[in-house]
């Protein structure tokens, strides 16, 4: 699995709403923390065991299975692509 | 409950546009060019804007490219981190325009399939100016939607738009029913479809989403009054969006100032950030406390929040009824009405807006 952001779409730090935004055309979606720290490293590049080593360097008790979870959810809702 | 911030601003930059599509939903009594907003005037709009949360402007209009301006307005909206759409006919878009614009999207609207049906909903010819700018955005880089507005004289002509749009190099298709406002409201009898019309659209959409899967992103707006079911309007009064007029008057929604005792807010003359969270008119329909029977005890009224008021007023002369076009609404006779007389003729020539 290398997930990757949508064609178009890009992660921006709102600061006056003090929140992270995936950015679309026609739609902007308000991100939790978690999905904007994981989105963050969807660069199409990193697989998935690559986004958690990275996540891990940052937060405690990270699990894989989890992550995984977490990427399907946003697929689902389309806010991420998974290859 | 507490008011969330309005997360998208559409910026009507100018009412003038070298079109005249008789389906605009640009208000009947259009503003003169001299009581536009100046540069500077927009430039602080935006960075209100992005101060209250704002992360998406749509520039717009009229023709947005018809202010000589736009290369700084975007500019502006860039340097304070908003994401622009800029939403054009396409008319004056050259790849040296463009280059001078600080945008992240564009959407293209497109009148009908051919060059001749075009021409007739838009009183001009302009097809050749739509390629060329859909090729420009192509070459920059940059997203592409392309823009369909569907009535009685082009919804037949579906499955030929989603091939343009192909040939375009679209990445998203609106394909998007009439909503009547404006001069659309005034050209109804001429602009419904029938239901037959409707079905047929419908099945061909839907082919078409299949066939497009993964390459072209379809986004299909129903006909609310055939229906029966209302759109969310907005997604909630004053929950996410805001609109600025060319005159700088902030509405709830682009067709709220029909509404004729809305007291209109002006940039003017109020900070952005009390017209969102203190004016009257903001707070009008804001939640679901303004709602009436059948829509507030209905298990719908998070889904639709009751449908449109503006459309409600117009059917009604009520903006706080339920909105006729539900099949639920006491006024829905008066929907069917207009779809009954659009059955059997249609209406006389079209009024095209001027400007
Ligand atoms: C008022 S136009 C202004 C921008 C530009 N002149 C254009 O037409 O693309 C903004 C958008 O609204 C769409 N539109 C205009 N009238 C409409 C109507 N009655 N119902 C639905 N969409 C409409 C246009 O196709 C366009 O995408
Ligand atoms: S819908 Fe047509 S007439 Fe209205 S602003 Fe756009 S291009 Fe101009
Ligand atoms: S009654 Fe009101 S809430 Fe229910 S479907 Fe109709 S408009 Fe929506």
């Amino acid at each position: 699995m290398t997930p990757h952001l949508p064609p178009h779409a890009s992660l921006r730090w709102n600061p006056a709403r003090g929140e992270w935004l995936l950015m679309m055309p026609e739609e902007v979606v308000v991100l939790n923390e978690t999905a904007a720290s994981v989105l963050a490293l969807c660069d199409g590049r990193r697989g998935l065991a690559a986004i958690v080593s990275e996540l891990e360097t940052e937060y405690e008790g990270v699990e894989e299975a989890q992550v995984e979870e977490l990427l399907r959810g946003l697929a689902g809702q389309r806010l991420v692509e998974l290859r | 409950m507490t008011i969330p911030a309005p997360l998208g601003m559409l910026a009507e930059l100018t009412h003038s546009c070298p079109l005249h599509c008789a389906y605009c939903s640009n208000p009947v009594e259009l503003v003169a060019g001299t009581d536009e907003l100046s540069t500077a005037g927009w430039v602080s709009v935006f960075a209100a804007a992005a101060a209250l949360g704002v992360a998406q402007v749509h520039l717009s209009g009229g023709e947005p490219l018809r202010r000589r301006d736009l290369p700084e307005l975007s500019a502006a909206c860039r340097e304070r981190g908003l994401y622009t759409n800029l939403i054009t006919s396409g008319v004056g878009l050259t790849g040296e325009r463009l280059a001078a614009l600080a945008v992240d999207h564009v959407q293209l609207s497109v009148q009908d399939a051919d060059p001749e049906g075009a021409a007739r909903i838009s009183a001009t010819r302009t097809w050749r100016q739509k390629l060329a700018a859909a090729r420009v955005v192509k070459e920059r880089g940059l997203p592409l939607t392309v823009n369909v507005v569907l009535h009685r004289h082009n919804v037949d002509h579906v499955e030929s738009l989603v091939a343009l749009a192909e040939r375009m190099g679209a990445d998203r298709l609106e394909l998007a029913h009439t909503q009547y406002y404006g001069w659309a409201l005034r050209n109804r009898d001429w602009l419904l479809a029938t239901a037959a019309q409707v079905r047929a659209a419908d099945a061909v959409v839907r082919a078409a989403a299949a066939r497009l899967a993964g390459r072209i992103e379809l986004a299909y707006v129903s006909p609310d009054l055939h229906t029966g079911w209302p759109k969310p309007c907005m997604d909630g009064w004053g929950r996410r969006q805001l609109t600025v007029t060319p005159s700088g008057n902030v509405l709830p929604c682009p067709v709220a100032d029909l509404l004729p005792d809305l007291t209109v807010e002006n940039v003017r003359y109020r900070p952005l950030r009390a017209i969102w969270y203190e004016s009257e008119s903001f707070n009008r329909f804001r939640g679901t406390d303004w709602m009436r029977e059948p829509c507030r005890s209905c298990p719908r009224r998070d889904v639709d929040l009751g449908g449109c008021r503006c459309q409600a007023y117009q059917f009604t002369g009520d903006a706080a009824v339920t909105d006729p076009a539900c099949r639920y609404s006491p006024h829905r006779p008066l929907v069917e009405a207009v779809l009954g007389a659009a059955e059997r003729s249609v209406g006389g020539p079209p009024g095209h807006r001027r400007r």
